[in-house]
């Protein structure tokens, strides 16, 4: 039986108080601090200052666990008990959802539902726009009701993943190494970079890169990046085990601080990157651009998950957090990093008008703008690499996936490695 | 009285051969179960089947990565041999008083206060391009441009190796050499030996075993490692150990599994051959 004391009382109504303001159901008011929700994903979106936050605003408690693509798929596939909420990609919902491990979510209890950028719903950024090649985030984004194993191709009001995070991913060049201007792909295995190039060593990643760059080569022509044939796969690969024999790679990286310290150190001038390692690299006041190319963007979207045994209070508690994630505070965090949120209108009420012109808008900043731990990034009349987020989401090429031939490509891809 | 006896000694084994069973058999056993079982993506399928073992010996990536494997431990345990056996004989028959003799050997651990990871990861500044080793050598105009070979490279995860392992070696090495009786090597002088004859006739031989050990430790480390191959050659290169990683990390357990069997099997056949010249146990 809980105590009543004063400060349990004086909790409540603190509790209760914060409740009303976010429009928030009451009944979880006394209950919910003794909530406590599992979460793990990758560490781009796994953040303590996130988990702080809620505790502030919410009042229970999220424990944050992050972990490599590889250990999360792994965790969400195998272990569906060790957790309550899956911070996970579009690409790994495709192979996690069939399990069954995840629960389908209600969209009608997310507040901000129908703000949701199109790429997440219909799959198309503007009502213009194609839709990229790849694991498109809304083909795997909905499920038909409640107890849906499968993935259906509309807006079916039950969504397997809610979007919270995504960007446009190009390569990492040091504009100052290399001394001339970098427009294609296909520069990633240009003789001039030999011993100087990186690609990163994760597998269903990198294989789009490769594949962005053999298409940008004019090696050959994919119907879908996305979705390759065991021909494609060997072709794909051969062309790079062929460089990397010629001695065209420095390193491979895995983890994000390897891409951060080959590029800092000069190792590596030109690699696969992501946005926040070239901020970090930037933070150290070393030159680096995330260079837009005419091939156009490699792109991954992520989103949270429920886990299948989640109810009652819990999950109460985890729509509500959801519905936090939405409202704008997350958004303008991540979106400070470079990050796009899934529901940038709310995001822009957290963060200053220089600010939202610099990252989303892609205006020249009209003073410095600092990451979220301070370093300054870049100075007055700089402009965001590729410009706004309508240009940058707007020139997606393909999506980070999975393939049906995925485990042969996995084997190829350990050769490649081995090689 | 007897029979007592035997019973008491069984109960004196008793505590360490549950430790045995319970952390050593049967996690192997585990393991050579597993490697027959099937695996889709995500789940895995208890069954009786040969395929791991089908595509592990059908591959031709897992003989180069076994080559591979075989060529560090043997380049990493001439390095560690030499290093390690001049640095025990200095310190056993140089060094002449005891006191400095500990302190000297004390000395050689303390490297070993640092974490494993930590001192690899140190090599990878002071190789790297722009790092002090290549703007030394471009300093004193010994190059004009800087050594890539230095960092991401087998000349870099065997550096590693041998810092990393070197002590393995020189431990059991200058054990031996403590308990040589110094009046065997006064006697081969008297007997009008050369310096070279007594380390080569006197020395070496009563070492044996102290080499032997150190050579099992040094070949079963490196042939079990995967992070510094990893570190050190940027990923670039492939040893049994990364391997299994790779496989782990992608769920394929059974496979990983098979590999780690093998794997098992090479390094007791190593050291089978290697126990066939020495005997350990009787020179101890």
């Amino acid at each position: 039986m809980p105590k009543i004391s004063r400060r349990n009382v004086l909790k409540g109504g603190a509790a209760f108080a914060a409740g009303t303001t976010l429009g928030a159901p009451m009944i979880w008011a006394q209950n919910i601090k003794d909530v406590t929700l599992r979460q793990f994903g990758t560490g781009v979106s796994n953040l303590n200052d996130v988990a702080n936050k809620v505790k502030e605003d919410l009042g229970f408690t999220l424990e944050m666990t992050a972990l490599d693509s590889d250990s999360v798929t792994q965790r969400a596939a195998t272990q569906p008990n060790s957790f309550d909420i899956a911070d996970i990609e579009y690409w790994i919902a495709k192979k996690v959802w069939p399990t069954g491990n995840l629960q389908a979510m209600d969209t009608s209890k997310i507040k901000n539902y129908d703000k949701i950028v199109g790429i997440f719903r219909s799959g198309k950024l503007t009502p213009e726009s194609t839709i990229a090649q790849g694991t498109a985030p809304h083909t795997v984004g909905f499920t038909e009701g409640p107890d849906g194993k499968g993935f259906v191709d509309n807006e079916s009001g039950w969504m397997t993943l809610i979007p919270t995070i995504y960007n446009a991913d190009t390569l990492g060049i040091r504009p100052d190494l290399i001394g001339r201007p970098i427009n294609n792909w296909s520069e990633l295995l240009n003789p001039e970079f030999k011993g100087k190039a990186s690609i990163l060593d994760i597998s269903s990643i990198g294989i789009m890169d490769m594949a962005m760059v053999v298409e940008s080569m004019g090696e050959y022509k994919y119907p879908d990046k996305g979705n390759m044939t065991r021909d494609e796969i060997d072709l794909t690969i051969g062309i790079f085990t062929e460089a990397k024999r010629n001695g065209q790679f420095r390193a491979f990286w895995k983890s994000f601080d390897e891409s951060v310290n080959l590029m800092a150190s000069g190792e590596v001038v030109i690699q696969s990157m992501w946005s926040p390692a070239i901020t970090a690299v930037k933070a150290k006041g070393i030159p680096a651009v995330f260079q837009p190319l005419e091939e156009g963007y490699r792109s991954w979207g992520g989103g949270i998950g429920l886990s299948a045994a989640l109810t009652g209070l819990e999950r109460d508690a985890a729509y509500e957090y959801i519905n936090w994630y939405l409202d704008g505070w997350v958004g303008g965090y991540l979106m400070r990093q470079g990050y796009y949120s899934a529901v940038p209108e709310t995001s822009k009420n957290y963060m200053s008008e220089n600010e939202w012109g610099y990252w989303f808008e892609g205006k020249p900043a009209t003073d410095v703008i600092t990451s979220p731990t301070g370093d300054p990034l870049a100075q007055a009349g700089e402009m965001r690499d590729g410009g706004s987020f309508y240009d940058r989401m707007g020139a997606v090429a393909a999506w980070n996936s999975v393939m049906d031939e995925n485990q042969y490509m996995v084997r190829k891809w350990n050769e490649f490695i081995a090689a | 009285m007897l029979k007592n006896n035997t019973l008491i000694g069984w109960l004196m084994a008793l505590p360490i051969m549950a430790v045995l069973v319970f952390f050593l058999v049967l996690p192997i056993l585990m393991i050579v179960t597993v490697s027959f079982w099937q695996a889709t993506e995500f789940s895995i399928i208890p069954a009786f089947n040969f395929e791991n073992y089908a595509f592990l010996f059908g591959s031709e990536v897992t003989y180069r990565v076994f080559f591979n494997t075989f060529k560090y431990a043997f380049t990493t345990w001439i390095f560690t041999l030499c290093i390690g056996f001049t640095v025990a004989y200095f310190l056993a028959f140089h060094v002449r008083s005891l006191t400095w003799q500990i302190v000297l050997f004390l000395l050689c651990t303390i490297p070993f206060w640092t974490s494993n990871i930590i001192r690899m990861i140190s090599w990878i500044p002071f190789l790297g391009r722009n790092g002090i080793a290549n703007s030394t050598l471009t300093s004193w105009g010994v190059i004009d441009q800087p050594l890539d070979w230095l960092l991401f490279s087998d000349f870099a995860v065997i550096l590693a190796f041998v810092h990393l392992y070197t002590l393995f070696m020189v431990v059991p090495i200058f054990n031996t050499m403590m308990r040589i009786d110094k009046s065997l090597i006064e006697a081969a002088r008297d007997a009008g030996a050369s310096g070279a004859q007594i380390l080569w006739n006197v020395v070496i031989p009563l070492t044996k075993p102290g080499i032997m050990i150190g050579t099992i430790f040094v070949a079963t480390l490196v042939m079990g490692d995967f992070i510094t191959v990893r570190f050190m050659s940027g990923s670039q290169s492939a040893n049994v150990g990364r391997l299994i990683s790779n496989d782990i990390a992608l769920l394929a357990y059974p496979s990983a599994s098979a590999t780690a069997v093998v794997l098992l099997l090479t390094v007791l056949i190593v050291i089978g051959i290697m126990l066939r010249f020495v005997d350990i146990r009787k020179e101890l």
